[in-house]
């Protein structure tokens, strides 16, 4: 039996608890001297990177090796969108050394799907970000980072996200986790860079951030990419900053106890300034030390028993 | 020759009777000669032989995907006698010298006639004018023009293309693609491209070139083909079209009156195709267009393609489907079998309407009636059938209708007369 982690509508709300409070106690290892345990001894996770995500790589690396399984590093830069291998063809490779878990970032969306459901391979497949689909470890990590700041749950707390939603794949995984644990989820955009068909999602939108920031309790920006830029979906740098970025202006307007996180890269002065991201508010630090633990609970729930308790996949 | 004496077989689906096919021609079974083959087609349905306007044959260039051989095959096995063979092979079918050996090809293989498509453009790069008129007065005697895989985007081309084939009484069968608005596209744009993260391919980018290509149509006084209408919005501006009194037939596709954009959700891009899968309203708009005669006909958009292009993630697989030997059976599904459209309708939409918009029916889309030539059909619509991918007479697999069962079966095929399918058989 196996199962799959390929996007965050398929945890459950306890599946998604479980996998949160599993990291919060995997999270407490980060503070010891030594920081391993022998859950996944003798098993092999391999990170299969068809796109360049140094931070998402290591990340997952050092999860794994702090569970004591043996990780193999597969950057596969020519995907078969180049001609290079396929990815059939690399998984099949995969198989034949024998992973238990692969770890997946590919630019086409739905290429974890397809390398759970095709046949290609036996292993447990873990998404870790596909083109403009999803990214279900960082909405975990996103949602344990809120979790430990307002209260122990998310329940009614509002969360504000803002930026590229269309392209996002954290916002795609943050929307449907973030509803499943009863938070309040508003997205913030300019029109164009919303998906068609955001009405049907479990979300509030907005093009004003100045009008939902006051109530926000966590508020997460986006990455901008350059190359939107050319896309002509805003006009300038400049105009996107005064209407979408996060600034110490608009910092002054949130409550107390209201969190800033951004999943990196920033790209300050665009999204968000540097006064704001080096502030006391900003958990974007934090966001990286939990994302270790929680790509920990991910593959330990998904490797370690023998009936895996994460995902909703056969 | 063969002769063949049909017995018992309902005609269009009317009272059974008797047809007997000598000398390539339907004749008076009362003349049938003792040595005559019989063939008992009790509880079987006779149709004029069908005519594909719209099959990707492959050949030359592609012959990995399909050949002219074996496309053809599949066509018979799917009750056709004519396809017509698009542009869109390498090298393109942009002069005479290509179209002719399409042609060629086709009488060599002798499963269905093969009427070549020409690019309405030079390599349908979209620039300029192909030498149309070469191609027309070619053996292959070309009447339909298309960049079809591409869109004739430039107006003022597309109504120079347009005007120009009005001397040899020609067509141009538009992809109606705006190209800007669908850049990188992968799926029907709706709530489902968003969830999927796939590129959405909007309906308007569809009737944008409709809208604009009936207008142009009107405006010069010439004859436009739409092919693989796919959105309800479409079917609305062809219709109001046609009300206008605009020169413009249409076509749909069986996998677009069948399956839906939802099937983009198993990421598998078997239903990969362009136009792509749309919703279920499209759907049903797009049956009851075909109802009521604002969609002409029904053209498959056969497009084979090897395993490894679809055996792969979604955004890197190619577009299109397999459809010659399963339209048939999906026209009965989605339009007879729910009364849309009875056996005659069938015949209107399949075989006479694609054979008098592709100036080809002199000899196909001819009535099944004594002196016509004997290209028809023996269909079993009680049949029922699990689509078996490695069943199929095309080089390819890539059938959406993998695994599904669909009703009837094709029975018997004949071309002038003889049997290109029997017994099921491919002869």
């Amino acid at each position: 039996m196996k199962r799959h982690l390929l996007s965050a509508a398929d945890l459950s709300r306890d599946d998604a608890e479980l996998v949160l409070t599993t990291a919060a106690e995997l999270r407490e290892l980060a503070d010891r001297p030594i920081k391993k345990l022998p859950a996944l001894r003798g098993r092999t996770v391999v990170n299969l990177f068809f796109e360049d995500s140094t931070r998402t790589r290591i990340s997952f690396e050092a999860a794994a090796k702090r569970l004591s399984a043996d990780v193999i590093n597969f950057a596969a830069k020519g995907s078969s969108l180049s001609k290079g291998e396929s990815l059939k063809d690399t998984a099949l490779t995969l198989e034949a050394m024998g992973a238990d878990a692969v770890v997946v970032r590919h630019g086409a969306s739905g290429a974890p799907h397809r390398l759970a459901h095709s046949g290609w391979v036996r292993s447990s497949v873990v998404n870790a970000g596909d083109g403009t689909h999803e990214h279900p470890t960082q909405a975990l990590l996103d949602a344990f980072t809120m979790t430990r700041h307002l209260g122990g749950h998310l329940d009614g707390r509002r969360i504000v996200i803002v930026g590229d939603v269309l392209h996002s794949r954290v916002a795609r995984s943050n929307a449907l986790l973030l509803d499943t644990l009863g938070a309040e989820v508003t997205l913030v955009a300019p029109p164009t860079l919303l998906p068609v068909g955001v009405e049907s999602w479990p979300v509030e939108t907005s093009y004003d951030l100045d009008g939902v920031l006051p109530k926000a309790d966590a508020v997460m920006m986006l990455r901008v990419q350059r190359e939107r830029m050319n896309g002509g979906f805003f006009p300038t740098a400049r105009e996107y900053s005064r209407r979408y970025g996060l600034d110490g202006r608009r910092m002054a307007t949130l409550q107390d106890h209201t969190i800033v996180m951004h999943p990196g890269p920033m790209v300050r002065g665009m999204e968000i300034t540097a006064d704001v991201a080096d502030s006391d508010r900003s958990v974007i630090v934090e966001q990286v030390t939990n994302g270790v633990a929680v790509r920990m609970a991910v593959l330990y729930l998904l490797l370690g028993g023998s009936e895996p308790a994460v995902g909703g996949e056969e | 020759m063969s002769n063949y004496l049909i017995t018992n077989v309902s005609v269009l689906g009317g009272t059974p009777t008797d047809l007997l096919l000598s000398g390539g021609v339907v004749a008076d079974p009362a003349d049938a000669p003792a040595d005559a083959e019989v063939v008992d087609a009790t509880g079987l349905v006779a149709l004029p032989g069908l005519v594909d306007l719209h099959t990707h044959l492959r050949e030359p260039g592609r012959e990995d995907a399909e050949t002219v051989e074996t496309g053809t095959q599949a066509a018979a096995m799917g009750g056709f006698t004519a396809v017509h063979a698009m542009a869109n092979t390498e090298p393109v079918a942009d002069t005479a010298g290509v179209v002719e050996q399409v042609w060629r090809l086709g009488r060599e293989a002798g499963y269905c006639d093969v009427f070549p498509v020409g690019a309405v453009t030079v390599g349908i790069a979209g620039e300029r004018l192909a030498e149309l008129g070469a191609m027309a007065d070619s053996a292959a005697r070309v009447r339909v023009f298309s960049d079809d895989g591409r869109c004739v985007s430039d107006a003022v081309l597309m109504r120079r293309a347009l005007e120009y084939v009005k001397a040899f009484d020609g067509v141009v069968a538009q992809h109606a693609q705006e190209p800007r608005l669908t850049e990188d596209a992968q799926m029907n744009e709706g709530e489902l491209s968003g969830r999927l993260g796939l590129a959405g391919w909007p309906a308007v980018a569809e009737e944008a070139i409709i809208a604009r290509d009936v207008l142009l149509a009107e405006h010069v006084g010439s004859r436009l083909h739409v092919c693989h209408v796919s959105t309800a919005g479409s079917v609305e501006l062809i219709r109001w079209a046609k009300g206008k009194g605009v020169d413009v037939t249409a076509e749909a596709c069986p996998h677009h009156l069948l399956l839906t954009d939802d099937l983009a959700a198993t990421y598998d891009p078997v239903y990969k195709v362009n136009p792509p899968l749309r919703t279920a309203a499209d759907a049903e708009a797009l049956r009851a267009g075909l109802a009521d005669g604002t969609i002409d006909i029904v053209a498959t958009d056969h497009a084979p393609h090897p395993h490894e292009d679809k055996d792969c993630e979604w955004a890197a697989a190619a577009f299109g489907m397999l459809g010659l030997e399963t339209a048939l059976s999906v026209v009965q599904q989605t339009m007879v079998d729910t009364g849309l459209l009875d056996w005659a309708g069938v015949a209107e939409r399949m075989s006479y309407a694609p054979a008098r918009i592709g100036r080809v029916s002199d000899r196909h889309g001819r009535p099944v009636a004594v002196g016509e030539p004997a290209n028809l059909v023996l269909y079993d619509p009680s049949a029922r059938r699990t689509v078996d991918p490695a069943e199929t007479a095309s080089l390819s697999r890539n059938t959406p209708y993998r695994g599904m069962e669909l009703p009837g079966r094709v029975v018997a095929t004949f071309l002038r007369g003889q049997a290109t399918v029997l017994d099921g058989k491919l002869q």
